[in-house]
């Protein structure tokens, strides 16, 4: 074998992709973030759809885009490689076992909370994503701009439905989970530890693990009681 | 004190195995776990039953063949300790206590509670020493190694090999173990010359082995009774990703290739 499919096939080369495809998701997680609080503007959508248009139609944007589907595919598929391996590992389980000692309940679950999380990129993505790129959008005009697709309208009607709200603060929390392990065990991965970055990663990942998922949940949940 | 056990009995490896129950009165609150251990044997044997079989040696915490998975937790629930250094009075009286073997696919029962651990020296086999002919005695202070690195060094050699962060991991993960091994060598100037080498040889010869992959749980740094950390594995990750892209090991098509 290729000395590069080696490495990257082998344990800790796995949990290399792992690691990198992680932190691109929270590096995308973060420009996501940024374009969507214009959700929060009171301008009947105009900063969001001229915003939704700058990023299916910029071609920097498109390629970051490509990247993003990727990372999420490879990401999946390495943890579904790596959870099927670590259970194969240990084929007895043990009749009396106290992880709950010995280690967090976020680090021992990354499997749950991640299918957790990728059902609702599932249904997310069919909303918005499929109906920003193949669906019937109605369009809007602007002063100074031309038509431009409204997905903000196609936003605020999903918005309106309890359940998807519901969907989202459940979705974001498992995000939030995820994150509060995965954050820093990404940089632990890379082997990126040190007496006096280590603390400020930890405390970094602890906030962006918070704040992100937060400040996603907080969009539905904000235009479902505005629309009341 | 008095106690129930609930201890796992397998004649072969071939045997399926299973839970047995035993009841043990006028325990010492002061007898070692492997003491009480010794007290039902004897009690078994009298009565012309075949005793628990487990691994022992030191019993003092160096060795590291001793190793139950108790009530849950390996080494049994004080931190920092082997199971031989573990005491009854650790205990409340009238307890169940559940003793199992370590459980793993590379670590398969033997008997009992005595496990096959010759995967670790397979690891150790493929990389975890020095080439260096043996001489006289060095000069103290010959080689200048400053007293920080000599500790963390020091700290990964502390590893005993007991299994218990294989064991503890919900992965069944050898990280802790073959980090161990590769940072104790690769932090000092004799172990460098070989460090590309071994970090691949001892990771790929881990991978054979069947071990799972590290999830960053920490569960075998609570549980190593060495108290050997998470930064030797972050090492261990930094020493194999540099030795791969940048090492002179290359499979005989390759070399040919290079032309
Ligand atoms: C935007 C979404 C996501 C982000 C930002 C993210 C981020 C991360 C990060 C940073 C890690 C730590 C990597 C490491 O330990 O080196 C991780 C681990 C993990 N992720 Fe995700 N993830 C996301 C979605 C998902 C999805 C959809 C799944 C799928 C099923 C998933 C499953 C896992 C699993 C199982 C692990 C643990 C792997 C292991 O250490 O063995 N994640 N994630
Ligand atoms: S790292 Fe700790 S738990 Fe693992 S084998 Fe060594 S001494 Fe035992
Ligand atoms: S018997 Fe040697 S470490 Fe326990």
């Amino acid at each position: 074998m290729n000395w590069l499919s080696q490495t990257l096939t082998s344990s800790l080369g796995k949990k290399l992709i792992m690691a990198l495809t992680g932190l691109f998701l929270i590096l995308f997680l973060t420009g996501h973030l940024l374009g969507n609080l214009q959700l929060l503007k009171d301008d009947g959508g105009q900063a969001f759809n001229e915003y939704a248009k700058f990023m299916t139609t910029t071609p920097v944007i498109k390629i970051l885009s490509y990247l993003t589907y990727i990372c999420i595919i490879l990401h999946v598929i390495y943890s579904l490689i790596l959870t099927i391996h670590n259970r194969k590992a240990r084929p007895i389980k043990y009749a009396v076992s106290r992880q709950s000692e010995n280690s967090v309940w976020t680090s021992r679950n990354m499997g749950i909370l991640g299918t957790i999380v990728l059902l609702f990129l599932v249904i997310h993505l069919r909303s918005f994503w499929y109906e920003m790129h193949y669906g019937s959008i109605p369009t809007i005009e602007y002063e100074g701009g031309g038509q431009i697709k409204n997905l903000y309208q196609i936003v605020v009607e999903a918005f309106s439905q309890l359940w998807y709200v519901i969907l989202y603060v459940v979705s974001m929390a498992a995000l939030a989970f995820h994150l509060s392990h995965g954050f820093q065990s990404a940089f632990q991965t890379l082997g990126l530890r040190h007496q006096k970055y280590t603390p400020i990663i930890k405390s970094a990942g602890l906030l962006f693990a918070i704040l992100v998922p937060a400040l996603f949940a907080l969009q539905p949940v904000y235009i479902y009681l505005k629309n009341l | 004190m008095y106690f129930k056990l609930k201890i796992w009995r397998q004649k072969s490896p071939e045997d399926k195995g299973g839970f047995q129950s035993y009841e043990l009165d006028d325990v010492s609150p002061d007898m070692s776990f492997l003491e009480m251990i010794d007290v039902l044997n004897e009690s078994l044997e009298r009565k012309g039953g075949e005793p628990v079989h487990f691994d022992h040696d030191c019993r003092e915490g160096i060795c590291g063949t001793c190793g139950m998975f108790i009530n849950g937790r390996p080494h049994g629930p004080q931190r920092g300790i082997a199971t031989c250094q573990l005491h009854m009075r650790s205990f409340n009286d009238g307890d169940t206590i559940t003793i199992e073997p370590w459980r793993a696919r590379s670590f398969p029962v033997i008997k009992d509670l005595v496990v096959d651990r010759s995967a670790f020296d397979r690891i150790i086999q493929a990389g975890g020493f020095v080439s260096v002919s043996t001489g006289g005695v060095p000069d103290a202070n010959e080689i200048p190694i400053s007293t920080s690195i000599a500790n963390e060094a020091m700290d990964a050699a502390s590893c005993i090999g007991c299994g218990a962060c294989v064991a503890a991991c919900k992965n069944a993960s050898a990280m802790l173990f073959v980090a161990a091994k590769i940072s104790q060598l690769a932090l000092l100037p004799q172990g460098k010359i070989e460090a590309k080498t071994r970090a691949e040889n001892m990771v790929e010869q881990m991978d054979k082995e069947g071990f799972g992959t590290c999830t960053n749980t920490e569960a075998c740094e609570a549980e190593c009774p060495k108290e050997i950390g998470l930064v030797h594995i972050a090492r261990m990750n930094r020493e194999y990703y540099f030795a791969k892209q940048s090492s002179e090991s290359l499979s005989e098509r390759e070399k040919v290739h290079e032309g």
